[in-house]
């Protein structure tokens, strides 16, 4: 079994080769007359695939050009990915095993939940994978701009996007001397987030309490619509919904939270800066912050 | 007879209170009916109003649909195993419901959602009484029961694997099972007044049914018009039951559970059964709502899964019970 896959992965590699010589002669010398100037070094990957909507990210940010390959499918809508145009330079992938092997990718960065599956797949294929964590807290968003820059060889640029973020973060926290008011996150499925998690610390950090604190959920868990009307937070933060209808998101959109929402002022969250530990939290934040400051005091 | 619906409504107003004063937001009883008829600008009216009448609402219209459409099918096809759920009319009501949300039918106009459900439960319970024939042979009915289940069930998980919405998966779950939590005012107005046109109809089938218990020829005799006494079952039942699945989700068995349990009550009187059913179906449903949120208040235990627990055990004693006609 093993030898079998080990020829066919050979005879594989023989074609993709051929595959190559064919482009190159089909290309033309002209266009390698010019050779691409790179400034990674030796050992650099030079072919490099992102399977997650984080990584993606971060992959993008500090990936030379022509280093990064493709990105995941979800890096192409804006619910889930704060840099849609710039993904439309790379090739989306859908996170398949095969699909990514085909891409001959010279090292591959996955999420640590990324499908598991594929992953295990494409190490037994022998390619490097490189997993992240995703981000819980602010500060895990700078450990993961370091680690993705690490794995891509571009740890000064990793190092100048860190020390930026760092910079813009203590910038935001400076001005929340204000009234905090009490708000939810409230998602799909009448999910709640608590205060040690990425969305949590956003929160905190825009200069609200989080009322999941006051109930004592760390992490978040499921609040039933009661508990929440019955908490009154001055502001509910729900996300946009995706296309398609579905239950889980009508919990959100019940009229108990549209009533509470026309209470006080209505927030709707741009997902996107939201979901990972990129440097577009700041905005994310900052959006936010401007919002509370619109509240009545 | 008045005495046993005097008991029902008893069991079903007290169950409906019930309903009203248990949630996760806990107050005294008397707290939560003073915030219900009076609002005093608290959360508490809120809730009330918002939450917890209209689910209580919504299990008292479906559980009184299911019983009906139940002790109607049973009565017309003289099998007590003739039920919504288990003859996959529930089931097509869903699927019916599923693509009208998926597709965006269902907000092109107010009564669009149940519309299509009844529409698709039309079609379901045509496929049966085809299936079946009107005499509706227990081996042939549940046959096609499974069938037209498997069917539409295949069909409204596709539905749900091809939508763009992240939690479309879990939403399956819901279509299969049912459930009533975190429903609104909105969902009341959309199911009743479908739901209502469904009783009317069934309603009337009281005397027809009797005189069915006779056989066809004597029926006929006595004056009944068979065509129309199958019109009014099948749209009554499309009616009530798709209006019921479009808010709730697939609910089983209470149709089956319910005239089950009360047929020795009414002396095997299909007129008398309907209005016990109605009545029955009513407080099954609050009793095994109200079982969602006491038993695991916090795992949004499904109210089909309830019922299934109740029901199926039964169903299994139908089948034992009449396994010699089975066979």
């Amino acid at each position: 079994m093993r030898r079998l896959t080990a020829r066919s992965t050979s005879a594989f590699v023989r074609l993709s080769k051929l595959i190559n010589v064919a482009v190159l002669a089909f290309a033309g010398t002209a266009a390698f007359a010019e050779a691409p100037k790179r400034v990674v070094s030796e050992d650099a990957p030079d072919r490099v695939v992102s399977m997650n909507v984080c990584t993606d990210q971060l992959a993008m940010l500090l990936a030379d050009e022509g280093q990064l390959v493709s990105v995941s499918s979800l890096a192409y809508d804006r619910r889930t990915s704060a840099m849609v145009e710039e993904a439309q330079n790379y090739i989306p992938n859908t996170g398949r095993a095969e699909e990514v092997f085909l891409l001959e990718p010279d090292l591959v960065i996955a999420g640590t939940y990324t499908a598991r599956a594929a992953v295990t797949m494409l190490e037994r294929l022998g390619i490097k994978v490189v997993t992240i964590a995703s981000a819980s807290s602010l500060k895990d968003v700078r450990a993961g701009i370091l680690e993705v820059g690490a794995a891509l060889n571009q740890t000064e640029r990793a190092e100048v996007l860190a020390a930026e973020f760092d910079a813009g973060l203590a910038a935001l926290q400076a001005d929340t001397a204000a009234r905090k008011p009490r708000a939810a996150l409230y998602g799909a499925n009448g999910y709640t987030v608590g205060s040690q998690t990425l969305s949590g610390e956003m929160l905190v950090a825009a200069g609200f309490i989080n009322i999941a604190s006051e109930m004592g959920l760390t992490h978040g868990g499921t609040l039933p619509l009661e508990l929440l009307a019955l908490s009154a937070p001055e502001v509910v933060i729900t996300s946009q919904p995706y296309p398609g209808a579905s239950r889980s998101e009508a919990v959100p959109r019940h009229p108990v939270v549209a009533r509470m929402q026309a209470q006080a002022v209505s927030t709707k969250i741009d997902d996107g800066d939201w979901l990972c530990g990129t440097p577009f939290v700041l905005r994310a934040i900052k959006t936010l912050a401007q919002q509370r400051e619109t509240l009545k005091p | 007879m008045t005495r046993l619906m005097l008991l029902l409504s008893a069991l079903t107003a007290v169950l409906f209170v019930a309903s009203l004063a248990i949630g996760p937001a806990e107050a005294s009883l008397a707290e939560t009916l003073s915030a219900l008829f009076q609002d005093d600008g608290t959360p508490l009216t809120l809730i009330m109003r918002e939450i917890r009448l209209p689910r209580a609402l919504l299990a008292v219209a479906i559980g009184a649909s299911l019983g009906l459409a139940g002790a109607a099918m049973q009565g017309y096809l003289r099998n007590p195993l003739a039920e919504p759920g288990l003859i996959g009319v529930s089931s097509s009501a869903a699927f019916g419901a599923v693509l009208s949300l998926q597709t965006g039918f269902a907000a092109t106009f107010a009564l669009a959602l149940p519309f299509s459900a009844l529409s698709a439960a039309l079609i379901g319970v045509l496929l049966v009484l085809a299936l079946a024939g009107p005499r509706g042979a227990s081996m042939t009915l549940i046959l096609a029961g499974i069938a037209i289940s498997a069917m539409a069930g295949a069909l409204t998980s596709l539905a749900l694997n091809l939508s763009p919405n992240p939690y479309a998966a879990h939403e399956i779950v819901f279509w299969m099972m049912g459930s009533l939590a975190d429903r609104s005012m909105q969902h009341v107005t959309l199911a009743v007044p479908i739901m209502a046109l469904g009783w009317l109809m069934l309603a009337s089938l009281g005397r027809g049914l009797d005189a069915l218990t006779l056989g066809e020829d004597a029926a006929a005799s006595m004056g009944i018009n068979l065509k129309r006494l199958r019109l009014m079952l099948v749209l009554g039942t499309s009616c009530v039951v798709g209006a019921a699945t479009a808010v709730a989700g697939a609910i089983g068995f209470v149709g089956l559970v319910v005239p089950h349990m009360l047929r020795p009550f009414v002396g095997g009187r299909p007129s008398r059964l309907l209005w016990a059913s109605a009545i029955g179906g009513a407080a099954m449903v609050l009793a095994a709502d109200i079982a969602v949120r006491l038993v695991l208040p916090e795992r949004d235990l499904k109210l089909g899964v309830v019922m299934a627990l109740i029901g199926a055990p039964l169903f299994l004693h139908l089948i034992y019970k009449t396994r010699k006609e089975l066979a």
